[in-house]
């Protein structure tokens, strides 16, 4: 049943669209604005992804046993995703999460929720869910009470499947759902459960991909083995734009293990029987002359670069209101250097064309997208791809993900019936993935002599930091093809999601505040989306300048925050974290001890976070110690707690890592981080030796993802401790041990 | 023979004097005084410029490696030193008053670094390479006081000495400096620019890159006429620094300051074993001094007796024939010409002094050790000791040998990798 | 050719080239799917198994040299049903994120555990060095091995 009805429920769906009301797309954007314009809008009335699939069948379905399978336009990219929303549906539903399966994205069963980004799963997804499988209890127990001849107030979900009326007569799902049709519009307000109801929501349900992934099961897309699948390597030169030399295909053709060489203009990739062959041979190809990249690499600094770019100038904010005299100042630049992703596992795509029909196994957190390219680039009619999302190693933003899919694609539609297994290598990953965009901003504020902010102008200097494909011409592949496709040119996300942008405006109440945004289309270095976007400069900047400000003031950086925050929720993080860190009476008992904390709420609508650290600084090294880290995050209704500790500390970590450590160089010709050892990350011995998170309680908010909250803050807050323990202002990341050390040599 | 009573006691006295004599001669030459404790320098009167010249020489002079124990406070000693005669523990100098050098004047502490004499006259084990420091100017001596005296305090003392019997006797230690400590300064060559004067003047003294790179005599002295000729350093080989060195006529001025500043340089491999903690304290120095420490080698390198064996690195052209053994499952991965780090400038196996110097144990250590990046302690080259047996190391040198240089083959090596996988162990 | 290799217990005929590192006789011959190519050059610690007990890279670990030495991998531990303790303390920490370093951590920190039952936290630490996480799962991890150290000590279950 499910494929025609699939298939005309997206033909329907696109009659649908014809006909769709003119009315305004609500603020948000799925995938948090990034990929391309996201599925469209059907019925604005409803909440989160039901907008665009209002049918309840397109999200759950009850099978005759009462096991519900629901069906989710998101991916489970090691954030939890897959059991929260279980826990979700399992929760509406009033069923155990063990009757509950869910499928993640799958261009031919789930619905399209735009990207897996943006820390909009829980609010585009979860929410769509929720009152997906609340409508649908609604429907069962309708039923059941028309069944049974009660009315519908007497009959009641008891969490195990059934349902029972006041004289003890019971129904199970299975079924009544024979008897419900759920191809039917849900509507926007079926009564959610409560939390003193909860049974699975707001718990710690154990995570149901860990178990696998302890013991060596099944887990990730690099795991999968497809009958009869052949080994592929793409062959390319050192670095990104560089192009190898290589031989005639007959002479590549002839070598041991090739069982098909594929060429297309100047993409080339391998296939062998084994997995070693095909490195073996990439080995050898890669070992010819390679000619360099048309465009030299920039060889200058971050702002250097940006900053001599053409620039279009965008107004964030700008708003005056009289106010006294500014009395102190403070005036500084900051910067983030382009910076990888990082993966632990690099990129790897499966493709399998059978009979007409490509599959595509794919981690790319556009997974519709993944088709569209696919289309594009084999010039195939788009019904006969289907892309499905299979986890990969934590990707945090785009990746090689969607470049090894187009890829794999196109090597398996030149060999049809033979499944198709892509990896890319580690130095591949590092020498041509999209970065995170380096930024620059200017921050220019004072105070008056009642310590409150009243100037406050901002710059930031920022390329697109969405370049992720929607077409043939965002994937690598698509550029080196003969008939290639033009790289698109970047377009900045709008506010209020932002992207270089992002949370450049300020939660707190300034009176006059002027933020600009330089957007800058020309990119000297590919870049995508990289976790929080611009955030992640925009807060450190931000948070940092509200230190400095403080300490001109002679105010508490605490008291400061609070002074100029009227929302409660973001006074709600602060305080509470601030408490538990025992900030009011923190004192310093060895030198080089230092305090700091940092504040934002992602994208001024996504989750708060405050971040509390405490550090030690090593004098003759630089090298820093970061004794203990307590955060607090508010994200509306809570799924899973310990899904908010594990992101929320893992940010925490990552972005440590970014701000002491990382930046992506390259000496004009290549970029020099090709491995580990020349682009070190964190690792044990410098990792924080406590981090606590707490959650805020907030029954019946709306969710509000965390995946990406705790980048800014984080960053910042050690830099706010760093001055603190030195009094030295680091305003350039990466805040090397190098960098630490020669600023303190003299104190 | 036969002696008489009388001549026998006439010589017993004889030798009873001499011994005397010589017990008077030798105390007269241990002794030294103690020099009176001062109260620990106030901190906020130490100029910053000279506490800016002082951290910089100590850079040179990598106090820092030896004086701090491994996750230890910087400066507070306590790391052990192996040596021949056994293992040493490295003496506080923070400017702690009861564990470390707090109550020391600039005197006593210029006579320690002369002299090798600590305040209280006790004469200092020569680990602290004073046969070198005593090169160092006063003026210098004073600036490297003062950054020391200007570090934070840390209460630490180091464990007692683990020496072979009889050796714990210090003013013994006045004999080897009679027989090896030579009281001069540098002396500055007219004919040579004051960039490579300034180098020789660091190279001989605070650097005392003779410690390890000049062979030593049976009484661990260094033997000056070999200045260069090569030395042994925690198990590796200290290459020479003269023409004898395989890669000699490939270093150049620029290579050579781009290896001591970063580690690593085109064209050769990267610091490894001690050199790595060398370079990575030299990363700190300002450029004009590791420069100038470059000019002074790139001479000395160059200079002396035609090579015994050069490194001519075999040409590698068009595409390298498919080989199926352990190298490419174990090494190529990096150390093929076509892997990512040869093709970003990193070194082939061909341009390393390692992979053709007459002795192989530096590349037996790589391969059982590894490579430490050392600011970070992540592997710029893992260890293969529990992967690889003796056998399979042996296997890979010789293969790498004759794969990636035109020197004549080591031999076989299987005992040479058991024999320092042991050594290691110890 | 074929090579007979022992790896968790188990004797398997290999026909794969003896070049071949163990990481992809473990994957495609073995379809073993814990140890996991991260790197290939032997610095994310992602392929870690066990050889006579010690743990070494996969990937640098070319099938002829093996010989009669023991393989243990991450399904040698325990499975699903039946987890070793490392593997249950590992999930009962919910110590992942996207989890692909995990398999690498476990068999890294079994070594230690089979060395020093009782690591300090510090021990650890610099046990785990040669192993990469980028989601930022250290500290739990670290729980985990602590919390596996406890039960192997009898002081917690």
């Amino acid at each position: 049943m499910s494929a025609i009805t699939r298939r005309s429920f997206l033909a329907a769906s696109g009659i649908a669209v014809a006909f769709a009301l003119a009315r305004p797309a609500r603020a948000q954007l799925a995938g948090g604005g990034e990929g391309g314009a996201g599925p469209a809008i059907v019925n604005a009335d409803l909440p989160g992804s039901l907008k665009s699939w209002p049918y309840l069948d397109a999200w759950i379905q009850l099978d005759q046993n009462g096991k519900a399978t629901v069906f989710t336009g998101k991916a489970e990219l090691g954030q939890g995703i897959r059991t929260a929303l279980t826990q979700v549906a399992a929760e509406e539903l009033d069923l155990p999460p063990s009757k509950v399966t869910l499928v993640t994205v799958d261009t031919l069963r789930t619905p399209d929720e735009g990207l897996t980004a943006g820390s909009h799963s829980m609010q585009d997804s979860g929410t769509a869910i929720r009152n997906a499988a609340a409508n649908v209890r609604m429907l069962l127990l309708a039923k059941a009470a028309a069944t049974l001849g009660v009315a519908e107030a007497d009959v009641a979900t008891k969490g195990n499947g059934t349902i029972v009326a006041a004289d003890g007569r019971s129904l199970g799902y299975g079924e009544i759902a024979a008897a419900v049709s759920l191809h039917v519009e849900a509507l926007p307000n079926a009564p959610l459960r409560q939390k003193g109801q909860f049974r699975t929501m707001g718990f710690n349900l154990p995570r149901l991909d860990i178990p696998a992934k302890t013991t060596g099961g099944e887990a990730f897309i690099q795991d999968m083995r497809l009958p009869g699948m052949l080994h592929a390597r793409v062959i390319r030169g050192p670095s990104i734009g560089t192009r190898l030399k290589l031989p005639p295909d007959s002479e590549i053709e002839a070598m041991d293990g090739v069982v098909k060489f594929v060429r297309n203009g100047d993409f080339a990739a391998v296939v062998s029987r084994r997995e070693w062959d095909a490195v073996k041979l990439m080995r050898r190809l890669q070992a010819l002359p390679y000619t360099a990249a048309n465009e030299p690499l920039p060889s200058g600094g971050v702002a250097e670069t940006l900053k001599a770019l053409p620039a279009r100038d965008i107004v964030i904010l700008d708003t005056s209101t009289p106010t006294a005299d500014p009395k102190h100042s403070v005036s500084q630049s900051f910067t983030r250097n382009w910076i990888s992703h990082g993966s632990i596992g690099p990129s790897c795509a499966l493709a399998w064309l059978q009979d007409d029909q490509l599959t595509i196994w794919t981690h790319s957190q556009g997974t519709f997208d993944v088709r569209r390219v696919a289309a594009e680039l084999l010039n195939r009619p788009i019904e006969t791809i289907r892309a499905i999302h299979v986890e990969g190693a934590g990707c945090y933003g785009q990746n090689g993900a969607d470049d090894v899919a187009a890829e794999a694609a196109l090597i398996a539609a030149s060999m049809p019936g033979k499944p198709i297994r892509l990896q890319w290598m580690r130095e591949q990953e590092f020498g041509w993935e999209p970065l995170g965009p380096g930024m620059v901003t200017e921050v220019d504020a004072a105070i008056d002599a009642g310590d409150r902010i009243v100037k406050w102008n901002y710059d930031v200097w920022s390329n697109p930091h969405n370049n992720r494909p929607v077409g043939a011409g965002g994937v690598l592949v698509g550029n080196e093809v003969a008939q290639s496709f033009p790289i698109p040119e970047g377009k900045p996300i709008p506010m209020p999601e932002g992207d270089g942008s992002r949370n450049s405006n300020p939660l707190y109440d300034l009176p006059n505040t002027h933020v600009i945004y330089h957007f800058i289309k020309d990119m000297p270095i590919r870049v995508s989306a990289l976790r929080s976007l611009g955030a992640h400069l925009n807060v450190f900047s931000i948070e940092s300048m509200f230190d400095e400000l403080a300490l001109k003031a002679g105010v508490d950086p605490l008291d400061m925050r609070l002074a100029h925050m009227a929302d409660d929720r973001a006074r709600s993080v602060m305080l509470t974290a601030s408490e538990a860190f025992g900030w009011k009476t923190r004192k310093k008992t060895s030198p080089l001890q230092g305090f700091g904390m940092a504040f934002a709420r992602y994208k001024n609508l996504g989750a708060y976070c405050a971040v509390f650290m405490e550090i030690t600084v090593e004098r003759d090294t630089g090298r820093l110690t970061v004794r203990r880290v307590q955060a607090d995050v508010d994200c509306g209704e809570v799924v899973s707690p310990d899904g908010v500790h594990n992101q929320v500390e893992g940010a925490i970590i990552q972005s440590l890592s970014w701000c002491t450590r990382e930046a992506s160089g390259n000496d004009g010709t290549l970029r020099t981080a090709f491995d580990w050892s020349t682009y070190p990350i964190l690792r044990f011995r410098d990792v924080p030796e406590k981090i606590a998170v707490t959650v805020q309680q907030q029954p019946g908010k709306p969710f509000l993802g965390v995946a990406e909250c705790g980048q800014g803050p984080a960053s910042a807050a050690l830099a706010n401790a760093l001055a603190d323990a030195t009094g030295v202002r680091f305003t350039h990341m990466p805040i090397t041990a190098e960098k630490v050390r020669a600023a303190i040599v003299t104190l | 023979m036969h002696y008489s009573k009388r001549t026998l006691q006439a010589g017993a006295s004889i030798l009873g004097l001499a011994i005397t004599v010589g017990f008077g001669v030798f105390g007269w030459i241990a002794y030294e005084p103690e020099l009176s404790r001062i109260p620990p320098p106030d901190r906020a009167s130490i100029p910053p410029a000279l506490i800016r010249k002082g951290e910089q020489l100590a850079t040179v002079g990598d106090c820092i490696v030896c004086h701090t124990a491994d996750d230890g406070p910087a400066l507070a000693g306590s790391r052990p030193l192996t040596t021949p005669f056994g293992t040493l523990y490295s003496n506080n100098i923070t400017p702690d008053p009861e564990t470390g050098i707090g109550n020391w004047s600039a005197d006593a502490f210029r006579r320690a670094m002369k002299e090798g004499v600590a305040r209280d006259g006790s004469h200092l084990y020569p680990a602290l390479p004073y046969e070198h420091f005593t090169r160092v100017t006063d003026a210098d001596l004073d600036a490297i006081y003062a950054f020391l005296m200007s570090r934070e305090p840390v209460k630490e003392s180091a464990p007692p000495n683990e020496l072979l019997p009889g050796l714990g006797f210090r003013p013994l230690l006045a004999g080897w400096k009679l027989l090896f400590l030579r009281h001069e300064a540098t002396v500055s060559e007219p004919m040579e620019s004051s960039e490579w004067n300034r180098g020789k003047y660091l190279v001989d003294g605070l650097a005392h890159c003779g410690g390890c790179h000049t062979p030593r005599n049976i009484l661990g002295g260094e033997k000056w006429a070999d200045e260069f000729a090569g030395g042994v350093a925690e198990g590796w080989n200290a290459p020479p620094l003269d023409a004898s060195n395989p890669s000699a006529d490939r270093w150049n001025v620029d290579t050579l300051q781009a290896y001591l500043k970063t580690g690593t340089a085109k064209g050769h491999s990267t610091a490894a074993g001690p050199m790595g903690p060398v370079t990575e304290g030299l990363s700190r120095l300002n450029d004009a001094d590791v420069r100038a420490i470059a000019v002074y080698i790139n001479t000395t390198i160059h200079s002396g007796t035609t090579p015994s064996s050069t490194v001519t690195p075999p040409a590698i052209a068009g595409l390298p024939d498919a080989r199926t053994n352990l190298f490419d499952g174990a090494c190529g991965g990096c150390h093929e010409p076509s892997a990512p780090m040869g093709r970003q400038g990193r070194p082939l196996l061909s341009e390393t002094s390692d992979m053709n110097a007459k002795d192989p144990r530096n590349a037996v250590q790589a391969v059982l050790q590894g490579i430490r990046d050392p600011s970070s302690d992540a592997p710029f080259m893992p260890s293969f000791a529990d992967n690889l047996t003796d056998r399979q190391i042996a296997d890979l040198l010789a293969y790498g040998r004759s794969r990636f240089t035109t020197q004549p083959p080591w031999p076989p090596l299987e005992d040479t990798v058991r024999d320092i996988r042991k050594e290691n162990a110890q | 050719m074929t090579t007979s290799i022992t790896v968790n217990g188990k004797r398997h005929q290999v026909d794969s080239d003896t070049d071949t590192p163990l990481l992809y006789v473990l994957r495609n011959d073995l379809e073993l799917n814990g140890a996991k190519y991260g790197c290939g050059l032997g610095q994310c610690g992602a392929c870690t198994v066990h050889i006579d007990g010690k743990a070494v890279f996969s990937c640098l670990t070319p099938l002829g040299a093996i010989g009669e030495r023991s393989v243990r991998t991450i399904e040698g531990l325990g499975s699903v049903d039946a987890p070793g303790v490392l593997q249950k303390a590992f999930q009962d920490e919910q110590a992942a994120q996207c989890g692909y370093c995990i398999a690498g951590m476990i068999m890294r920190a079994q070594t230690l555990l089979d060395k020093i039952p009782n690591p300090s936290d510090d021990e650890i630490r610099d046990h785990l060095q040669p192993n990469l996480c980028r989601c930022g799962t250290h500290a739990r991890i670290l729980r985990a091995v602590r919390r596996a150290s406890d039960v192997m000590a009898g002081v917690a279950r």
